[in-house]
């Protein structure tokens, strides 16, 4: 907080002008010339990069941190994010990981859900209640945390036994067509420089591809106004597959973050990113 | 059996060393699939999760089956079509074309479900080019810019058109393509519809 406090209020003033004068040319570009709109797309988010609003969320997220807060009355500063209590650089880059504490594979979002409970007192029905509101204290916890891994390389060796499995479920599940539309990930996302209208898709398949989609979750959303985490991405891919949705936290949610962490491993963390 | 293993060797090697995909990690993923899914009720996860055999095997040889897997799925998705009552394969273009922007429909969930009945599409533009002046077009599907006038629109081509948009496996086993008519996903009138779009000399696609 203190390093940058007097930094937010220009920078949320200089977002939102960038906003609105950005978000109307970009809403006439869809008439342009192809290339022509994913170059400007292109321009649009290298502008909002100098001045990302989920850089909002990551202060937010930093408050939530280091304050006192729950039955037990404390911070989660002594949360363990799989380097040591207290250690947070670097950290999210390399989960999800095997925790022995809990006996399970972990994504950040989890984690901080186990801390929240056994540092705060805070029990997992109220850290998660609503969660996949925009500004949600998980969706805050989860950007601030990735931000700490800022120029720290993706490391998802899954050496572990029981990342090892994950990972196998992780690939298995990417490749599991179901539904009404035969959809699985791999039909969007194993294929080199396509896209959907004009959204570019990443080829989870090739490490360069995953590398530059990995690195910048979680992401600012132009689109929805919002951070998206990796949790939220993946449920509405699945929402958008016509699945049912699939549980906040679960097994198949961390399981399939494996298996993209895995393949993006090398790449040096950006996020929190810049998206439609 | 050996040859998808050695295939997909090749086609992973640009990321990891694995060749998953056997019936062992299938079961696993099920497994996990039966707990991260919780709120499904029965008939969702009969319609929308349970793999019918297409679905699995394809899942399992990542797209890329085996030639004895192959021909297996073409004979039986061959055996699928079914036609609009009147016998009309080719409907009205521009009906078509509104069913080709439209993506909306059947998205089910607590966080952001359609409303029950929203109409649903093909939402062909998500993937193919299509009619020229429509540039926000996906390319995960190949170009269908000028489909017609290219093919014409003879009996045995309208005929192939409605099939495939029908099932699309039937030609080509494992495609990325929805099954648009085996799940209802479309009705017959609408594939019809659709196939006047990729066909009618009148069709934007062909001008």
């Amino acid at each position: 907080m203190k390093w940058r406090s007097a930094e937010p209020a220009r920078k949320r003033i200089c977002v939102c002008l960038i906003t609105a004068v950005f978000g109307a040319a970009l809403a006439g570009v869809a008439v342009g010339q192809d290339n022509h709109a994913v170059d400007e797309i292109q321009k649009y988010r290298q502008m909002l990069q100098e001045g990302n609003p989920a850089e909002l969320m990551e202060l937010k997220g930093e408050e939530l941190w280091t304050t006192a807060r729950g039955p037990k009355n404390a911070t989660l500063e002594q949360c363990d994010l799989g380097l040591g209590p207290g250690k947070l650089e670097g950290a999210y880059a390399q989960l999800p990981r095997y925790f022995a504490d809990t006996d399970r594979v972990q994504d950040a979002e989890s984690r901080l859900v186990t801390c929240m409970q056994r540092l705060q007192g805070i029990g997992p029905a109220e850290a998660t209640r609503g969660w996949y509101n925009p500004n949600s204290d998980l969706e805050a916890l989860t950007t601030y945390a990735a931000a700490r891994s800022k120029g720290h390389k993706i490391d998802v060796p899954a050496a572990h036994p029981r990342e090892r499995e994950a990972l196998r479920i992780g690939e298995e599940l990417f490749y599991r067509r179901s539904g009404p539309l035969d959809f699985s990930c791999a039909t969007c996302h194993s294929l080199d420089d396509r896209r959907i209208r004009l959204q570019e898709l990443p080829n989870f398949q090739v490490r360069a591809s995953a590398q530059s989609s990995m690195v910048t979750w979680p992401a600012y959303r132009v689109s929805q106004s919002a951070v998206w985490t990796m949790e939220r991405r993946l449920i509405d891919c699945i929402r958008q597959m016509r699945w049912p949705e699939p549980d906040y936290l679960s097994e198949a949610i961390v399981d399939l973050q494996v298996y993209l962490q895995h393949n993006a491993s090398g790449g040096v963390m950006e996020a929190p990113g810049i998206k439609r | 059996m050996v040859q998808p293993r050695i295939f997909l060797l090749v086609a992973f090697a640009s990321v990891a060393p694995l060749a998953f995909g056997d019936e062992a990690s299938q079961r696993a993923a099920e497994e996990v699939v039966r707990k991260s899914f919780s709120t499904a009720t029965p008939d969702q996860w009969a319609t929308r999760m349970q793999q019918d055999e297409v679905q699995a095997l394809c899942s399992r040889y990542r797209n890329a089956p085996p030639p004895e897997i192959a021909s297996k799925i073409l004979a039986a998705q061959q055996r699928t079509f079914k036609y609009p009552a009147d016998g009309k394969l080719m409907g009205d273009w521009r009906e078509g074309e509104k069913l080709a922007s439209i993506g909306t429909g059947g998205h089910i969930g607590n966080i952001q479900p359609d409303p029950p009945g929203r109409k649903k599409g093909g939402n062909c533009y998500a993937c193919h080019l299509l009619a020229p002046k429509e540039v926000a077009a996906g390319t995960i599907g190949p170009s269908l810019t000028g489909f017609g006038k290219l093919r014409g629109n003879a009996p045995e081509t309208v005929k192939y058109t409605y099939e495939k948009i029908y099932n699309a496996q039937a030609f080509v086993p494992c495609s990325m393509m929805p099954r648009f008519g085996l799940h209802g996903w479309l009705t017959p009138k609408e594939i019809a519809d659709s196939v006047a779009f990729l066909l009618d000399p009148e069709s934007p696609v062909n001008q």
